[in-house]
């Protein structure tokens, strides 16, 4: 051990010096690991996930995600605080969930895009232990404008599955990712808004944020009204599609079924895709 | 040495520093003292169940070295993080008696290390030398903010200060000095963490001690009014 450069100091001060150097050093090891530190290791590795609490037109939700994204979503009024999420996520998951002060940026901010109904919003979603139909239909409810609605039909319809329209409510029903994969946007054949992962009356109150009158709607199906065409166009769709909003009241012709739009020389809308949309 | 750690929790919280959380910062220190010896044993026998624990008995502490070596909270956050998950994916490929045989605490900091400096490789060498020309690691804090009058301030400014020339060191000093006198290892834990032979480490430690010295003398000379 060399002495201080500064000459004019005894011993006797170096060497408490010294002493004090290696306890301030040892103090130095003091820290506390930052709060996520736990929550986002074990979520990279996949033995457990992080969570954040997200205010939602149907209150505070619950948001998981682990590295292979999105893992679960669901209301603190029916899951209790923290405490019941922990639990109801343990329940499902086989595996804990720890909370984080923030979730990383890039998340956050597709999680905002998605619920202000950006659809290029790029979230992922950890959808392992659902079966390869429950994700084809989970994936087709997202191609759903936020707005629009379609029936449980058109989703079967789409994956190439036409005879499943009860299972595709069934997979709806069970989404583990509420909101953020919009399956409040399939509604039953008939019109009625129909039943939901967070519960009917969450249902109408998610569409009516995205600017959809769920009265309107099952006025219509009362009706028997299920597509919208343009007596200009000839075109005919789901009453919800962006360019059936856009025909006038004048210019709108209703129709109950494709045979009766096809009778009258309306072909299908090749955005919304009706039946017999090709 | 979990005892004194329990100790250092206590002090942290007397300053002020770590109040809020220092009572999970002491059961893990107890938990971990209880359990140093079996904790390989868990992890070989379920990686999967055993590994959390893992993470909450050496998160502070790989943190308080992650954050010596690279001076900045952010980093050293990423770092201790990286360091976890680079761990986890090894303890996977490890057959059961490997990891039965591993002193976990060295292999943490070892790994942990190769994080930084791959970190520091990818990106800017931001490390000053404190021998070199520039040797003034920040600028000083202002006069009137030194002197202010309460004790644990001045301690904390006084740590921040030393932390700021610990991360000012050359690197292989500094992880030397950091591994020794801020985490407390012994000098065989320390040459397994860096892979170099005790007398090797024991040399760096006291070159790095010295200029720690030096560097606090030269400022306290300066801060008397010498110039
Ligand atoms: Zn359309």
């Amino acid at each position: 051990m060399s002495e201080p450069r500064d000459g004019h100091r005894t011993e006797g001060q170096g060497l408490g010096r010294d002493r004090r150097l290696v306890r301030d050093l040892r103090a130095l090891g003091a820290g506390v690991a930052p709060p996520d530190l736990l929550a986002n290791v074990l979520s990279r590795v996949r033995l457990g996930d992080a969570y954040w609490t997200l205010d939602t037109p149907v209150g505070p939700v619950f948001v998981a995600y682990n590295d292979g994204g999105i893992s679960a979503v669901m209301r603190a009024a029916a899951v209790g605080d923290v405490a019941g999420f922990e639990r109801a996520f343990r329940e499902r998951h086989a595996r804990p969930a720890h909370p984080v002060t923030r979730p990383p940026a890039a998340l956050a901010h597709a999680v905002e895009r998605q619920l202000g109904g950006d659809r290029r919003a790029d979230l992922r979603f950890d959808l392992r232990g659902r079966s390869d139909f429950e994700r084809a239909v989970l994936l087709k409810a997202r191609e759903i404008p936020p707005g629009e609605v379609r029936p449980y039909g058109w989703i079967a319809r789409e994956i190439g599955r036409p005879g499943a329209v009860r299972a595709v409510g069934t997979a709806l029903g069970n989404n583990p990712v509420p909101l953020l994969i919009p399956c409040h946007r399939v509604v039953r054949s008939d019109g009625r808004v129909g039943d939901y992962a967070f519960g009917g009356a969450a249902k109408r109150a998610v569409l009516a944020a995205e600017g959809l009158d769920p009265d309107r709607l099952e006025g219509l199906a009362r009706a028997g009204v299920c597509y919208h065409g343009s007596d200009t166009t000839h075109v005919y769709c789901f009453p919800t599609c962006a360019h059936a909003r856009r025909i006038t009241d004048r210019h709108r012709v209703a129709f109950r079924s494709d045979e009766e739009a096809a009778a009258a020389g309306y072909r299908p809308c090749r955005v919304c895709r009706p039946a017999l949309a090709s | 040495m979990a005892a004194e750690r329990a100790g250092e929790a206590g002090r942290a919280a007397v300053e002020g520093t770590a109040a809020p959380r220092d009572k999970r910062r002491g059961h893990a220190a107890i938990r971990n003292r209880q359990s140093a010896s079996e904790l390989p044993e868990a992890l070989a026998g379920d990686l999967d169940g055993s590994f959390e624990r893992l993470v909450r008995d050496f998160q502070d502490r790989l943190y308080a070295f992650a954050l010596r070596l690279t001076g900045s909270p952010q980093d050293a956050e990423e770092v201790a993080q990286d360091a976890f998950v680079r761990a986890y994916r090894a303890l996977c490929d490890y057959p059961p008696e490997r990891i039965r045989s591993l002193a976990l605490k060295p292999w943490l900091y070892q790994i942990a290390l190769n994080v930084a400096r791959n970190r520091v490789r990818g990106r800017r060498l931001a490390v000053v030398p404190l021998d070199g020309p520039d040797g003034r690691p920040r600028a000083d804090p202002p006069d009137d903010e030194r002197r202010r009058p309460e004790a644990a301030v001045e301690r904390a400014e006084r740590r921040d200060d030393l932390g700021a020339l610990v991360a000012a060191l050359p690197e292989r000093y500094r992880a030397a000095v950091v591994l020794r006198h801020v985490e407390g290892l012994r000098y065989d834990e320390l040459a397994a963490a860096l892979g170099q032979p005790v007398g090797t480490v024991k040399a760096n430690v006291h070159r790095g001690v010295r200029l720690l010295r030096e560097a606090l003398a030269e400022r306290e000379w300066r801060d008397e009014g010498g110039r």
